[in-house]
């Protein structure tokens, strides 16, 4: 089911979380809410499952008016970053609970629980407590109750915030798989742009309360319309008044090529990239990142001098932080210093 | 090593000396003149009177302090409202105020001269002197235990799984009845517990608007009193120990929760 939001403005005292926020999210698809802590991302998903009221603007699902909805009527399926496991019931009896408050068949409630247990691989645990369970398996287990109730949208604040690196790049994939199998709408908040561009098919960047960029991960990471964005969603190294991304510099030997004048400070090995940290003539410092192969056919040194080049045209890093997201930017900056 | 045997003994010294020690002397002498005339002494009609009616005031007060007591709590850990910094303070005046003065307060508004005492006489209700007036003021000196025992409970809980239950299409009732409640069981149980103990020792409020009548508005503690000021010490003996055991089973009952909590 579609979900659209209008103008959405919400504070809590003095502090603006949402302010006049808009977005459209297509049936079936997966998106993520992108942005750094504060800045609203969890606000909106609250707002958007009925968990928060907005002070103004409205929330539609499927077309539908849902702005003032309870909760239990929206159809959402809602898992928290921190599980929200409820504690006193096993696993079988938490995945059920939604069915059991709908007052359905008991046979029927096994069944479909069974289905789910099977889907989030916890199927040997259905008599286990949550405190036995793992951080993963736990927030596999808040999955499986989201879904048990057949939502129209799930949501899900920071799912795996709170889990170790190698956990979350599973349940990552794992989520993705997910996604493909069961096609519901699906919406999730995450602070980590590696894990919005790997998951989500469409991001959407907040800053300050308000949207900064909405667009596939390709696009808000090659067309930022901020500086915001730009800084956010990956690497960026200064050169002159604009901002370029390490990978998107090149060096060259030959002064003839044009470029800026730089000298090499430092060659990190990072495996497959190489990470070159220069200091320009005006004493600024920016880094490049090569790959192996180019470095070893450079054969860069510390001291040496070279001259730096940006393969595409730095966006102006007087664009400055906070200002609306408009189409198009990605103003070259003015080379030399 | 050793200043921790030390610190030990002084304890366990203080304790005996305060507590044990007492107490023990309250047992010895029921059961001085053996188990028979113990028990004669304990089952005169005015004790098992007295016996009854302590019962009857747990019976009424507890419940009805359990349900204001989770209301209450839940009203300060979860709800806005204008004038809840007052609320939260009012609910702690029975600690705060003397027992005497809140029979006496209680003589005030419901006794025969008292504010509300004539309407309430019209009305065939006799409040002071009667063991309705007991009630109350068992109930007011009683009343924060449950509240202040839920409300750090339900803080700690959070309001997520309650936020969790309500997405998966839970109503209110269903949200606290399967979730809320089994969650702050034991907080719950743990104040239902210091609420009965406190009820079943209560002296002073009760005291001030029982007019002491005997065999009709006497308590436990007032019957250990009057049989005491009466000269009948294996009454006095022998109620104080029924007493002491009631408190006995209710704080051992408590210490049962808590291993069962922690475990």
């Amino acid at each position: 089911m579609s979900i659209i939001v209008e103008g959405v403005s919400k504070a809590f005292g003095d502090f603006q979380a949402l302010d006049d926020v808009s977005l459209e999210v297509p049936d079936g698809s997966l998106t993520a809410l992108l942005g750094p802590s504060g800045s609203g991302k969890s606000t909106l998903l609250r707002v958007i499952a009925g968990l928060e009221e907005p002070d103004s603007g409205a929330v539609l699902i499927s077309g539908e008016d849902a702005t003032r909805l309870p909760v239990r009527r929206r159809g959402v399926g809602f898992v928290f970053q921190h599980y929200a496991a409820f504690k006193h019931m096993t696993v079988r009896d938490n995945v059920a609970f939604g069915l059991k408050v709908r007052r359905r068949q008991r046979a029927e409630i096994r069944a479909r629980v069974d289905e789910l247990l099977a889907l989030v691989h916890l199927e040997g645990f259905a008599d286990r407590y949550p405190a036995q369970l793992s951080g993963g398996q736990r927030q596999r287990m808040a999955l499986a109750r989201a879904l048990a109730v057949e939502p129209r949208v799930l949501l899900l604040d920071e799912p795996f915030g709170a889990l170790d690196a190698n956990v979350r790049a599973e349940l990552r994939a794992w989520l993705r798989r997910l996604h493909d199998e069961v096609h519901v709408t699906t919406i999730f908040v995450t602070h980590d742009q590696e894990e919005a561009m790997d998951v989500a098919e469409q991001v959407v960047v907040l800053n300050h309360a308000r949207v900064e960029q909405i667009g596939s991960p390709r696009e808000v990471y090659e067309h930022p319309q901020s500086e915001f964005v730009m800084r956010f969603v990956g690497p960026v190294t200064e050169i002159g008044d604009g901002l370029v991304r390490p990978h998107d510099i090149d060096l060259r030997l030959d002064p003839d090529d044009g470029g800026l004048e730089a000298m090499i400070e430092r060659v990190v090995h990072l495996g497959f990239e190489v990470r070159v940290e220069l200091t320009l003539a005006s004493d600024r410092r920016l880094w490049a990142q090569l790959t192996r192969a180019r470095a070893t056919e450079l054969e860069l040194e510390p001291g040496q001098i070279v001259w730096v080049r940006p393969d595409r045209s730095p966006s102006s890093a007087a664009d400055g932080e906070g200002s609306a997201a408009r189409p198009g930017v990605g103003i070259a900056g003015e080379l030399g210093d | 090593m050793g200043s921790r045997l030390s610190l030990r003994g002084l304890a366990l010294g203080y304790l005996t000396v305060l507590l044990v020690f007492p107490l023990g002397m309250v047992g010895y002498r029921t059961f001085e003149h053996g188990l028979n005339a113990a028990w004669n002494a304990a089952t005169t009609p005015d004790a098992v009177h007295a016996f009854w009616l302590t019962l009857l005031m747990v019976a009424v007060a507890v419940p009805l302090n359990t349900i204001f007591g989770v209301g209450a709590a839940l009203l300060i850990a979860r709800r806005e409202f204008r004038g809840k910094a007052l609320f939260n303070a009012a609910v702690d005046i029975p600690f705060a105020v003397s027992p005497v003065v809140v029979g006496l307060a209680l003589i005030l508004a419901y006794g025969q001269p008292g504010w509300f005492g004539k309407d309430l006489a019209g009305a065939g209700i006799q409040v002071i002197f009667n063991p309705l007036g007991m009630i109350i003021a068992s109930i007011f000196i009683s009343l924060p235990f449950v509240v202040r025992e839920t409300v750090p409970v339900l803080r700690e809980i959070g309001t997520e799984q309650e936020q969790a239950a309500a997405t998966l299409g839970a109503r209110s009732w269903q949200t606290f009845w399967r979730i809320t409640l089994p969650a702050i069981r034991w907080g719950v149980a743990y104040g239902v517990i210091l609420t009965t103990a406190r009820v079943l020792g209560e002296f002073g409020a009760v005291s001030v608007v029982s007019g002491k009548l005997v065999g009709k508005t006497e308590t436990l503690p007032l019957h250990v009193q009057t049989a005491f000021e009466d000269f009948n010490l294996a009454g006095a003996y022998s109620a104080a120990f029924v007493l002491a055991l009631m408190a006995f089973v209710a704080v051992l009952s408590m210490q049962l929760l808590k291993g069962r909590e922690t475990a």
